[in-house]
């Protein structure tokens, strides 16, 4: 009995704890030419490299812009999928929502690589809207990028939605209430902690998002992604590398820290 | 006088089953008026219907001179009073009641002297900045009245407002409802299956079923004189015997016996309903009587039920009222009784 409880211990310790505390140590170490291609030290100087040089800094700028605005944008798509689902008939609903999940039923490569021909130059899309060209292109990263996490918008949003009692928008259109002033007096105040979950969903994956830039994206999108990708194998800077990996992960404990924050102050409704 | 709401042919179908038959009903202006009936009888139905939350197939509901049937529910000068509520819990108390008043465009100065009279009209005065989720269930319960009444409707439908409430409580909030009503001078129509609120606290009483008004009427018209033998059944206790009307003269043929009754009633065939507690067990004759054999009596407080078995097997339950040094006077089972009642007691009901 008490191993079963000290299982999921040991799971975290070895599978979350140790990993962390390797980069944590790293990026701690002094840059040394070897293998391993440092010595254990106690330096800020990779930290501070990583925080006042430009290449990093605004590669991490611009990690946290695209994720920011592809959370914006899957949120502005995803909360009138969520809302007509949890208003669909009841029957609709499961097979509404196995739509929503159907594309992890393929490989995420094959699907980007899918969006490659789709986006093309001589594509379907380039060629019914007109334009010069999409593929290698900040809107084409964007598409990818919002593709692939919608779901997680929309699956949080729908558990919450769903589950918000009809009485209380009957009430507040018996109070006087137009359907807009409804959805903003009381569904969306409602749904909040269904937001918050959702961005937080989205966020996280899209700041640290290596293959879609690369794949869809232009070549001078310079992400935080991707630095650390090249510091890592290209360079062999590992101690750098694993700095940019401990700015990242301070924003995206700052970012679920806020979001967890907003649903206490909504949880205890 | 005219009355506030009238409601005319109103139907409504969900799929195969039809909710509402062609109901007809008229509220008048300061009446609580009650629909009773059981679950499925349309009550609720008729409510969401004036509310605007359901869609007619057919009919009209309207109050004073305006018809509602083609209004959305957040422009109709009614309220509701939902059966669990329905408080925004991401507002607070006062945000709540405050809420209707907001919508029609009152300052918020103006909103909130309201919202601190309403309070204090439901005896919540200080409560205003706390949320819904920490309050008592009857506290609750005033909020959700003091936020339907707010906004001054013409009309307020109270869908079960006491059902949600502990029995003591409930007993102290039905005559608080009714002087509430009677101060403010709004109408209520107000949902229940509880026949004994709908007794207590109606002015007038519609018992519905099947999607159809069965009678309306005043507590007193519809139990002392029922117009069949559902709503005879419903309200109270009654006993049904089937007989034959010949003027004053009622045969009970399964009992070779004639009682006579106090009211006018066609001649034929018919049902005759008699309540329990108008049956009185010995003590000096009455007019009309008949014998049987006790087969149970259980002691309820402030009642002795005993069942009496007729001549011809026949059941007949009557309520001895327990006062005055009857105590807990019980009757052995296997005792022979005569049964008597005053012809006024006689209720006839078509068969």
């Amino acid at each position: 009995m008490r191993l079963v409880l000290a299982l999921p211990v040991v799971w975290l310790l070895l599978l979350l704890a140790a990993p962390l505390a390797i980069v944590v140590l790293i990026a701690f170490a002094v840059p040394a030419d070897g293998v391993p291609p440092y010595s254990i030290g106690f330096t800020f100087d990779n930290l501070w490299l990583v925080a006042s040089d430009p290449l990093y800094r605004d590669a991490l700028v611009r990690s946290i812009r695209v994720a920011g605005v592809s959370t914006l944008i899957c949120l502005a798509m995803g909360f009138p999928m969520a809302l007509a689902i949890s208003r669909a008939a009841v029957r609709w609903q499961n097979p509404l929502l196995l739509a929503v999940m159907l594309p992890f039923w393929t490989g995420f490569l094959m699907r980007i690589n899918a969006w490659i021909g789709l986006l093309a130059d001589d594509g379907l899309i380039v060629r019914m809207l007109g334009v010069s060209r999409l593929l290698y292109t900040d809107t084409a990263m964007y598409i990818g990028i919002v593709y692939t996490y919608l779901p997680f918008m929309v699956l949080p949003l729908y558990a919450r939605l769903s589950r918000l009692d009809p009485a209380l928008m009957e009430a507040a259109a018996d109070l006087g209430a137009s359907p807009w002033r409804v959805f903003c007096r009381v569904t969306l105040p409602l749904s909040l902690p269904g937001v918050a979950a959702g961005a937080a969903l989205v966020f996280v994956p899209a700041i640290g998002e290596y293959v879609i830039p690369a794949l869809l994206g232009g070549p001078q999108a310079q992400l935080i992604g991707k630095v650390l990708w090249e510091e890592f194998f290209a360079n062999r800077d590992w101690p750098t590398a694993s700095a940019v990996a401990v700015w990242l992960l301070l924003v995206l404990v700052a970012v679920p820290a806020a979001a967890v924050r907003l649903r206490r102050r909504f949880s205890r409704l | 006088m005219t009355s506030l709401l009238n409601i005319a042919g109103l139907t409504i179908r969900y799929g195969a089953t039809t909710a509402l038959d062609h109901l007809d009903l008229a509220v008048n202006r300061d009446e609580l008026f009650v629909l009773l009936g059981g679950s499925g009888s349309g009550k609720t139905t008729l409510l969401r219907a004036i509310g605007g939350f359901v869609r007619p197939d057919a009919g009209r509901i309207v109050l004073d001179d305006t018809d509602l049937s083609a209004l959305p529910p957040h422009r109709r000068p009614v309220n509701t009073m939902f059966q669990a509520y329905a408080l925004f819990p991401h507002l607070s108390v006062s945000a709540n009641v405050g809420f209707g008043l907001r919508q029609q465009g009152m300052s918020r100065a103006a909103t909130r002297q309201r919202v601190e009279a309403m309070l204090a009209l439901v005896r919540l005065d200080g409560f205003g900045s706390r949320r819904p989720a920490h309050l008592s269930g009857g506290q609750q319960q005033r909020v959700a009245l003091a936020r339907s009444l707010a906004p001054n409707p013409r009309l307020l439908l109270l869908d079960e407002p006491l059902s949600a409430l502990d029995q003591s409580l409930r007993r102290d909030t039905r005559a608080e409802l009714v002087r509430m009503r009677r101060s403010l001078g709004v109408s209520f129509v107000l949902v229940t299956h509880d026949q004994e609120e709908a007794l207590e606290m109606a002015d007038r009483i519609g018992v519905m079923r099947d999607g159809r008004m069965a009678q309306v009427g005043t507590p007193a018209d519809l139990y002392e004189r029922p117009a069949n033998r559902f709503v005879a059944e419903f309200l109270g206790a009654a006993n049904i015997l089937p007989c034959i009307v010949d003027g004053t003269a009622v045969a009970l043929p399964a009992l070779g016996i004639v009682v006579r009754t106090a009211r006018p009633f066609p001649n034929g065939p018919a049902l005759l309903a008699l309540r329990a507690e108008r049956l009185r067990i010995g003590g000096e004759p009455l007019p009309n009587a008949v014998d049987g054999l006790v087969t149970d009596s259980s002691y309820a407080g402030d009642v002795l039920s005993v069942s009496v078995r007729l001549a011809d097997g026949t059941i007949l339950r009557v309520k001895r009222p327990l006062a005055d040094g009857l105590g807990s006077a019980s009757i052995a089972p296997g005792s022979a009784v005569r049964v008597g009642w005053q012809p006024e007691a006689c209720m006839l009901l078509p068969a």
